[in-house]
């Protein structure tokens, strides 16, 4: 069976009693949430001054990612579609406001109203028809067309989403696009397959420098070149060496692999996202003989 | 659900122009306090419809407000409205009850404080 929860039953199913209160009661589910919403809280690259904002969740849950709002000092309001959910949110005593609805059929919000919108890991459901009245581009139309009219100019929208494959997310882009929105994607670690997220960022109003797509992480420019530039190197020692030795024998020399080496390796192991120890005048020294 | 959102929310309904604002028949009606956040009241007072939120206090039974809306300078100095405006936006809970749409008279549930605003499938 399929480890996608899209693909076994729609969400208000789904996220029933059991489903909801193992989802919270996980402290991997929890942690992995709270790092996901405070990535996303710091992609709507709020004004730093201090004012909390009025800020929606969409697909609250069971308010894990609006505690983080909460943390940072933001109102928030939330919208799930999952009853259960909700319980749980009123379990925990979340400090936003909670509505259950459905956001395929668009936000009932007044214009201009809110500073920013996050949604963690939830948009992916609007490309699943769950009834048979549902019609995934008819729901996606009504959603960032709501949430458009609903947004503040200039306003931002941070959602982390699992695409099941690129067309999905073409899919889920192009009606973002259609409603008004500049933007894009925000790959984080694009070399990890664990530790890759996606956050699709968009801004409300017309394309201009502050609706320049943010960076990831773990995708600094600055590393790639370093990597082509030892590359280089590397091949013109393999261009003098002798053609006729076996290949294996080519790269490890009696010394051992070498700092040059560990330091590659490091570097491809920190764009993965894994924690690596820092680079220091003893990485990849020599031990003295008498150790 | 408190009255900040009451004041964001409108009727979704297909077909329905002007759905804000949604009239309140509250049950229950319970207090929580809460921290008073004066650049909060001070940057949501510009986005807040004044005459809905006027009434849709006075439903609660919270009757402290003017009728009119305030200048925003007032906002600056008189910390006595600031904490009149702080209580009715986010103190006031409506607990048990519904929201009315204005227009269609379709009647949104609130319970345990959750309005419930899914739609059928003919109102999409």
């Amino acid at each position: 069976m399929s480890s996608r929860p899209e693909l076994q039953a729609p969400p208000e199913i789904f996220y029933d009693d059991t489903e909801a209160r193992k989802y919270t009661s996980s402290s991997r589910i929890v942690e992995i949430q709270a790092k996901l919403s405070e990535r996303a809280v710091e992609l709507l690259a709020l004004p730093d001054d201090g004012v909390p904002r009025l800020l929606l969740d969409i697909g609250c849950g069971s308010g894990l990612s609006g505690e983080t709002l909460t943390e940072n000092g933001h109102q928030w309001i939330g919208l799930d579609i999952s009853q259960s959910m909700l319980d749980i949110a009123l379990e925990r005593e979340v400090e936003g406001d909670l509505i259950l609805g459905d956001m395929g059929q668009g936000l009932g919000l007044r214009p201009g109203v809110i500073d920013g919108a996050i949604s963690i890991s939830a948009i992916q459901w609007l490309c699943n028809a769950d009834k048979s009245s549902h019609e995934p581009r008819l729901r996606l139309k009504a959603f960032f067309g709501s949430l458009y009219k609903c947004l503040a100019r200039g306003a931002r929208a941070a959602f982390q989403v699992y695409p099941e494959n690129l067309a999905q997310r073409e899919l889920i882009l192009s009606y973002a696009m259609r409603a008004g929105f500049a933007g894009g994607v925000v790959v984080d670690f694009p070399h990890s397959t664990k530790k890759r997220k996606e956050y699709i960022v968009l801004t409300c109003g017309p394309p201009s420098i502050s609706t320049a797509v943010p960076k990831g992480k773990g995708e600094e420019g600055e590393s790639c070149s370093d990597d082509e530039s030892s590359g280089d190197e590397e091949n013109q020692t393999v261009s003098i060496s002798d053609r006729h030795r076996p290949r294996k024998k080519q790269k490890t020399n009696k010394k051992g692999k070498g700092r040059e080496w560990i330091l590659r390796k490091k570097e491809q192991m920190r764009r993965k996202g894994n924690t690596v120890p820092p680079d220091t005048k003893y990485t990849g020294r020599k031990r003295k003989a008498r150790f | 659900m408190r009255l900040l959102t009451h004041n964001m929310l409108s009727s979704n309904i297909k077909g329905v122009t002007n759905g804000f604002p949604l009239r309140i028949e509250a049950e229950k009606v319970v207090e929580k306090q809460v921290e008073i956040n004066h650049d909060f009241l001070r940057n949501i007072f510009p986005k807040i419809e004044w005459k809905a939120f006027v009434d849709a206090s006075r439903i609660l039974g919270y009757a402290e407000l003017p009728e009119e809306a305030p200048e925003p300078s007032v906002l600056e100095s008189d910390h006595e409205f600031l904490g009149k405006f702080h209580h009715a936006l986010l103190e006031l809970h409506i607990e048990e009850g519904a929201l009315v749409c204005p227009e269609t008279g379709r009647k949104f549930p609130i319970n345990k404080g959750i309005p419930n605003m899914l739609l059928h499938e003919d109102e999409v």
